[in-house]
């Protein structure tokens, strides 16, 4: 018990020292923000006053989310790189406490994203109506849940190359296109307003997604951190 | 020399064999292949097509798995034996897409429409597009192969997802329903034994191609930069 105790502590502290840091710089969450702004702004000039049916509307807000994520999500571990502290945090913590640390600040970053990213879509973008608000909030915080897992390992990876920023997106979309695809389904269904158990299929591999991508990131996070 | 003569005849006869047999109606003789409603002549390209896509996949599994086991044993072997096997996939990927596209233009009318199959193709391209763009984005050869690998891993255990989804938002024109209704091949002997032995002849190209590029990247890497 006493260990779990400390590991727990342990990725908080990470956790933590991720949030201060973010906090003080603002590195990453102006650069999601503004990212999101720009996106749904050219998505406004493009639409003008016509309303694009539901199904691509569902479909450009993951797009919107999914880039946007690309732009800042890769920033915790290439931080620690070119801050040159990557060593220190081999010599404090456990791989997995850093590994479950970061994730928690990726899932934070995410679901705020998503949240904000859906408020002003909803706001301004026109034709966007959720009929099944119950199913279309599960949906954000599945795939919140799901694109923190993913991102986290790909930007472990990609901290350690030497092209960063083009190469995140690339890596990225192979391993997420299984998700968006299951959320803009999902999505897709509850601006439609069918019923939740219609969406069960997407969200079983949803949740299937998220065990099976974070276990595996989990096995061998250890190998890419150490290197 | 020997295995490469082999496998030359061997696939000299499966071509031979997968383009010159008659195809009829209601087979009577042994050499004769069934017609296929709605395929017909096109029916030939499973001796080729389907081989390839198999092999696509193939070499991304070798590719996993020794991936694998270079983060477990760190020798350099094990990362030659992964790329090249990625290497050898990555063309047979390329060759399942270019051939399933021309048979699409005549069976379906278009080269390309998103059919599941065709998507699923394009992902497998675009993880080893992803994995090439990650090797060469490295320095150091031992950090080339870690992060390799890892990638390897981590988009192997997210392709089986695609598999489920794929026919929850698209419905395929594929042939394997026609081929394959209720688990039952709609193939006679001939035609059976024709595909395996091209299934068997295609994967000893692999094989042999395999070895010759880890044969050479081993002296390669024997002799230095």
């Amino acid at each position: 018990m006493a260990k779990a105790g400390r590991w727990l502590r342990s990725v908080a502290a990470v956790f933590d020292k991720d949030w201060r840091s973010e906090l003080r710089t603002r590195y990453a969450i102006s650069a999601l923000l503004m990212f999101v702004v720009t996106t749904i702004a050219i998505l406004m000039f493009s639409l003008g006053s016509e309303e694009a049916p539901q199904e691509v509307l569902s479909g450009m807000l993951w797009v919107v989310i999914f880039f946007a994520a690309m732009s800042g999500l890769s920033r915790t571990f290439v931080a620690e790189e070119e801050r040159g502290t990557t060593m220190t945090l081999q010599l404090l913590t456990s791989p997995g406490a850093v590994y479950f640390g970061k994730l928690l600040f990726n899932l934070v970053l995410v679901t705020g994203l998503s949240v904000f990213t859906v408020l002003l879509y909803a706001l301004f973008i026109n034709g966007f109506v959720i009929q099944n608000v119950l199913l279309f909030t599960l949906t954000v915080a599945l795939g919140s849940v799901g694109f923190s897992a993913a991102a986290t390992i790909i930007a472990a990876i990609i901290a350690k190359a030497a092209t960063r920023g083009t190469l995140y997106p690339v890596l990225s979309f192979p391993v997420l296109l299984p998700l968006l695809l299951a959320v803009i389904n999902a999505t897709r269904l509850a601006a439609e307003g069918a019923p939740l158990a219609d969406a069960a299929g997407e969200f079983q591999l949803l949740v299937s997604y998220i065990v099976v991508v974070v276990t595996a990131s989990a096995l061998v996070f250890e190998y890419v951190w150490k290197e | 020399m020997a295995l490469r003569a082999l496998l030359g005849l061997w696939l000299g006869v499966v071509i031979v064999l997968g383009f010159g047999l008659p195809m009829v109606a209601t087979p009577v003789e042994w050499y004769q292949l069934p017609v296929i409603p709605g395929l017909e002549d096109k029916a030939r390209i499973i001796f080729f097509h389907v081989p390839t896509a198999w092999l696509a996949v193939v070499g991304f599994a070798m590719s996993l798995i020794y991936g694998a086991r270079y983060l477990r044993s760190k020798k350099i072997d094990d990362d030659i034996k992964s790329s090249a096997s990625a290497g050898i996939g990555f063309m047979f990927c390329t060759l399942a897409t270019v051939t399933g596209a021309i048979w699409a233009k005549f069976s379906w009318g278009t080269f390309w429409n998103w059919d599941p199959r065709q998507t699923s193709i394009f992902v497998l391209l675009l993880i080893y597009g992803a994995y090439f763009a990650l090797r060469s984005a490295v320095e150091g050869e031992e950090r080339r192969a870690t992060l390799a690998a890892v990638y390897a891993i981590i988009a192997g255990v997210t392709m089986p997802f695609f598999m489920f989804i794929m026919p929850r938002i698209l419905s395929s024109l594929h042939p394997e329903p026609i081929l394959n209704t209720q688990g039952k091949l709609h193939m006679n002997t001939i035609m059976l034994l024709v595909f395996l032995a091209s299934l068997i002849g295609f994967t000893g190209v692999y094989w042999w191609m395999w070895r010759l590029q880890v044969r050479t990247e081993q002296l390669h890497h024997r002799i230095g930069p």
